[in-house]
């Protein structure tokens, strides 16, 4: 028995919530008294296994094949499954990409089991792991317990454990070899590509003023627009608003847009998905416009207006015009 | 071609939520329910195959009683019949227990393509639509903004982290899940209401479909999360609250 971290790897590039879930798999280990074994993919890893290594860990496995060479659902979910049944893990961690939503729930229907997704957080009681994720869109959490045989699967939210929490030792790395054939791969993946050069770069704002869905309609979108001018910021929004078409997609903050850090992040009429949440809580001062007082936005922000944005985002921007002038 | 577009009714955005006495639920009381969004994009990118192609739409959804308003809507917007696997709990059930139905109700009707959203606004576990094509033993992909149809294949465009994009080709049969925000949604026209009365909803049950497993993944209790940080809300009207707010940016934050 043992626990297994899944790491993921493009090209040589490490995915960083690889190090975060690596990090929460040594601390499971350490409660749960399993050693932990690391995982990574590719078609020959070569000195990219030794990183892993350097950590304290009970083995690295570099599973390796030439059809593992680009990422297919297919050829990921075959390589792992035959990991697994060699190496009986007890609990599989995976880091909450969109790589892994790709494969992961895949892996585990071939075990009968259910993966427990975007995990927050895990307490062992007695031997048994109960998961905390959310549910309704960071409305509410819910703990959920996994019984049934078989390893029990999990893939962990962005920033829910600190990967600067990892412990340092070394572990031996071994080449597992799956066996696989062409014909169990049907997904033919062509290279990845960008749309078109972003013309505005967020991640170099100091000051972003971001709207969500609570501006209602494009038409409102000046009393954003004057906040933002106030502020000396540049403007923002979550995806909604983006794929309405309100605001051009490389002003999309979040997961699937820029990810940014400003020195202030001003969220106006965002309830904050953590789709968006993990695009800006890196922001040094984060700032919540919303009429929703239980919105998740406020899990985040240092200060919070709860209000009418329509109301609120007028008076500040006067209140802070004033407050430059001064 | 045949589309089978899998559906879920959640409750309406922005809605109140609070745990029921079980604790292990939301009360469902008082809500009002809508189409799951990202379904919702799956039913317009189906319609429009089904504009640009030809073939049938059939709307797979499984839930309680209320879930056949739901329904209607998807029919009405141009759906051409629907199967409602009326479960009175499905929040009973676990992903895999769900996708199991599902994928019993689409295995007789033999489409050339499955879509539904990326996820639920409900449960949020994005793994539906991967857990019926691995039952289903089709290939699939996830997160699609872009469906090119060709001979016996597809060409799909997959949205990847940071701004990235990537095109995947697979064979029919195959199923797919559907960002939110790749189309435009339609609304229904007064002659789709009007057409949707006489359309076909078939009804059944989990028995029929091989009846339901005990859950693998059960949701022990679900709670308003505590906060981790403090976060300091300012009272009063709007321009007290900017007032002071204001303070805090410029003495204590001092980022103004």
């Amino acid at each position: 028995m043992s626990i297994l971290v899944v790491l993921e790897q493009q090209s040589g590039q490490w995915h960083r919530m690889s190090w975060e879930t690596l990090a929460a798999g040594q601390q499971l280990g350490a409660t749960l008294g399993e050693p932990v074994e690391t995982a990574l993919l590719g078609k020959s890893l070569g000195a990219l296994a030794n990183v892993p290594a350097t950590r304290k860990l009970a083995k690295v496995w570099a599973v390796e094949h030439d059809l593992l060479d680009s990422y297919t659902a297919d050829g990921y979910a075959a390589a792992l499954e035959l990991l697994i049944q060699k190496t009986q893990p007890k609990l599989v961690l995976f880091p909450h990409t969109y790589q892994v939503r790709d494969f992961a729930p895949k892996l585990a229907t071939r075990f009968s089991q259910v993966l427990v997704s975007d995990v927050i957080a895990a307490r062992v009681e007695t031997g048994a792991i109960t998961f905390v994720r959310q549910f309704f869109q960071g409305k509410l959490n819910g703990d959920v317990r996994v019984s049934g045989a078989g390893p029990v699967f999990a893939s962990l939210q962005a920033g829910a454990w600190r990967a600067d929490a990892l412990e340092n030792g070394s572990a031996a790395v071994e080449i597992f070899a799956p066996t696989l054939d062409a014909g169990q791969i049907r997904q033919k993946p062509e290279p990845p590509f960008r749309e078109a050069a972003r013309a505005v770069d967020l991640t170099a704002s100091e000051i972003i003023v971001s709207v969500g869905r609570g501006i209602g309609e494009q038409s409102n979108l000046p009393v954003v627009e004057d906040l933002a001018q106030a502020f000396g910021a540049e403007l923002a929004a979550s995806r909604p608003i983006c794929d309405a078409g309100w605001l051009p997609m490389e002003r999309q903050v979040g997961s699937s847009g820029q990810t940014v850090a400003p020195k202030l992040y001003v969220a106006v009429g965002i309830s904050g998905a953590i789709q968006h949440l993990v695009g800006m809580k890196g922001a040094k001062t984060i700032v919540a416009i919303n009429k929703d007082p239980n919105a998740p936005i406020f899990e985040v922000a240092d200060y919070g207006i709860v209000g009418d944005l329509f109301e609120v985002a007028p008076a500040l921007a006067s209140e802070v015009r004033k407050a430059k002038g001064a | 071609m045949k589309i089978i577009v899998a559906i879920k009714q959640v409750p309406m955005r922005d809605s109140p939520l609070h745990p029921d006495a079980s604790g292990k639920w939301i009360d469902e009381a008082d809500l009002s329910f809508e189409i799951n969004e990202p379904d919702a994009y799956a039913l317009e990118e189906a319609l429009q195959l089904k504009e640009k192609h030809g073939g049938e739409v059939v709307v797979l959804c499984a839930g309680p009683e209320r879930a056949a308003q739901t329904i209607r809507e998807a029919l009405a917007k141009g759906a051409d019949r629907a199967i409602h696997i009326e479960t009175a709990d499905l929040a009973a059930l676990d992903t895999l227990g769900v996708a199991k139905l599902l994928a019993a109700a689409v295995t007789a009707e033999k489409p050339d393509l499955i879509l539904t959203g990326l996820q639920s606004d409900d449960l949020g576990s994005g793994q539906t639509g991967v857990v019926m094509a691995e039952l289903l033993g089709v290939p699939h992909s996830t997160i699609i903004m872009q469906i090119e149809v060709r001979d016996a294949s597809i060409r799909v465009k997959r949205e990847l982290e940071n701004g990235w994009f990537q095109h995947i080709e697979m064979p029919l049969p195959a199923a797919l899940t559907i960002q939110s925000g790749s189309n435009k949604l339609r609304y229904a026209t007064l002659m789709g209401i009007k057409k949707a009365k006489s359309k076909e909803i078939r009804r059944v049950t989990p028995a029929e479909l091989g009846g339901t497993a005990a859950p693998v993944a059960a949701i022990e209790k679900i709670y308003l999360p505590q906060k981790s940080k403090q976060t300091q809300i300012f009272e009063g009207d709007a321009k007290t609250a900017s007032a002071q707010l204001v303070e805090k940016l410029k003495f204590d934050a001092r980022v103004l």
